[in-house]
């Protein structure tokens, strides 16, 4: 089973969940990244940044109404 | 470019909330400030007569359009969530701040880009200001300032900011019971209806697109990110057309409306609005959609904003606007004066308190 690097970014405020994404991506090259957040606004600012990384990232909702992004780093 | 249609729809919508800025400013908002966030919390907070500085006193129906806008589009999206418990004591504390910083350099940073693009050379000299304390809150964000996470919470607490001004504009209108001015700034005003549906449709509009000022700089200097920006560039640039167009546009330093040329107090009193507003998450506009979608967080900074602009009133901390001289008055430099300096220096260092004190403990060096 993949091993996820896991990045809680629930209830942050801007810009934190983009720069701790980030942070993960800096620190963890090449793994598996998991971005888990709850405001709509961080999800649009997190995909964008990927996009602008040329990262394919994989957008989930859960029940609770969570996100969560999965891309490689 | 890949990515170009997507910078290119957030163009357009600052193209269109340009063009809504434009119909205000045609409607009888004053001079140069078709909208300013912090001056139109102040001028409510004196209709609602928390201060008593009667030529700034009416209740603007914009603040109430752009709360309810957002909350009214987030709830049709279902963006709307109800949050609360990230530091709110220390939000307040950031609202005042920004709002005591906006009041001396005489406004907030939508109306410092609106000054900008009459030729308010004034506007040009705060944006440095503006700019180095986006910056210094950047550098502190890198070090991992954080006031830590929300969390979601009772629905209902998240409507009542929306719901109460929606509810004290309709008790305003009904008695005629709040202050209005009727000379100067406050007395300068669009027709309340226009007023309040441009606003609404324009915080619907910030919601959507996630405008920020302080958000558009600091994402250029962390990600080299230019979307937020290009929001605020579209903006510019359709009220310099506009301000062209109609003989508004005057390139200097004196002679501007609602305006003071203390260069050392304009950089210093945007440095503090930048730096609060990257600290709190979002410059004052983006305060008030973010109290729209639901954060309670944003709410207690709005309530912070209209607290800290009563206060400044009423202890004379704000700047007053340069006066040219006339067959009877020597002319007026306008600017802080006294306890409004002390203000701007006791915001920065509180603003480094605040910062220095809520670094996350890093992990140990790889």
């Amino acid at each position: 089973m993949a091993k996820f690097v896991e990045v809680d970014v629930r209830g942050l405020s801007c810009p934190e969940p983009v720069l701790l994404t980030m942070d993960a991506m800096e620190e963890h090259p090449g793994e598996m990244i998991r971005v888990l957040g709850d405001e709509a606004h961080t999800r649009k600012n997190i995909e964008k940044m990927l996009e602008y990384e040329h990262k394919d990232g994989q957008t989930t909702t859960r029940a609770d109404g969570c996100f969560e992004i999965t891309f490689q780093a | 470019m890949k990515l170009f249609d997507k910078t290119w729809k957030l163009a357009l919508s600052g193209v269109v909330i340009g063009l809504l800025v434009m119909l205000l400013a045609m409607s009888g908002n004053p001079t140069n400030m078709a909208i300013c966030v912090a001056c139109f919390i102040r001028d409510a907070a004196g209709a609602l007569k928390l201060h008593t500085a009667a030529p700034v006193q009416y209740f603007r129906p914009e603040i109430v359009g752009f709360v309810c806008g957002s909350f009214l589009i987030s709830m049709a999206t279902k963006e709307y969530r109800s949050t609360a418990g990230s530091a709110p004591m220390v939000r307040f504390l950031l609202g005042a701040v920004m709002m005591i910083g906006a009041l001396v350099f005489l406004g907030c940073p939508l109306r410092m880009v609106l000054r900008m693009s009459a030729g308010d050379l004034n506007a040009y000299v705060a944006l440095i200001g503006f700019a180095g304390g986006v910056a210094t809150g950047s550098c502190f964000l890198k070090k991992g300032f954080s006031l830590g996470r929300a969390y979601e919470t009772k629905s209902l607490s998240g409507a009542v900011l929306p719901v109460l001004l929606a509810a004290l504009l309709v008790i305003g209108v009904a008695t005629g019971a709040y202050a209005a001015s009727t000379e100067g700034p406050g007395s300068k005003h669009a027709p309340l209806l226009l007023a309040l549906v441009v606003a609404l449709v324009i915080g619907a509009l910030a919601q959507k697109s996630r405008m920020c000022f302080a958000g558009s700089i600091r994402d250029v200097i962390l990600m080299k990110n230019f979307d937020l920006l290009s929001i605020i560039a579209a903006l510019f640039a359709v009220m310099t057309i506009y301000n062209i167009a109609t003989g508004n546009f005057h390139l200097s330093f004196s002679g501007q409306p609602i305006a003071h040329s203390q260069h050392l107090w304009n950089i210093l009193g945007m440095y503090v609005v930048g730096f609060a507003a990257v600290l709190a998450g979002g410059c004052p506009l983006r305060q008030l959609i973010l109290a729209g979608q639901g954060s309670s967080d944003s709410a207690v900074t709005f309530l912070g904003m209209l607290l800290g602009a009563a206060f400044a009133h009423n202890f004379n901390l704000v700047g007053s606007a340069a006066k040219a001289a006339t067959a009877t008055d020597a002319a007026v430099p306008g600017g802080p004066a006294m306890p409004g300096k002390i203000a701007v220096i006791v915001c920065i260092v509180l603003l480094f308190v605040i910062a220095a004190t809520n670094l996350r403990r890093k992990k140990a060096a790889k």
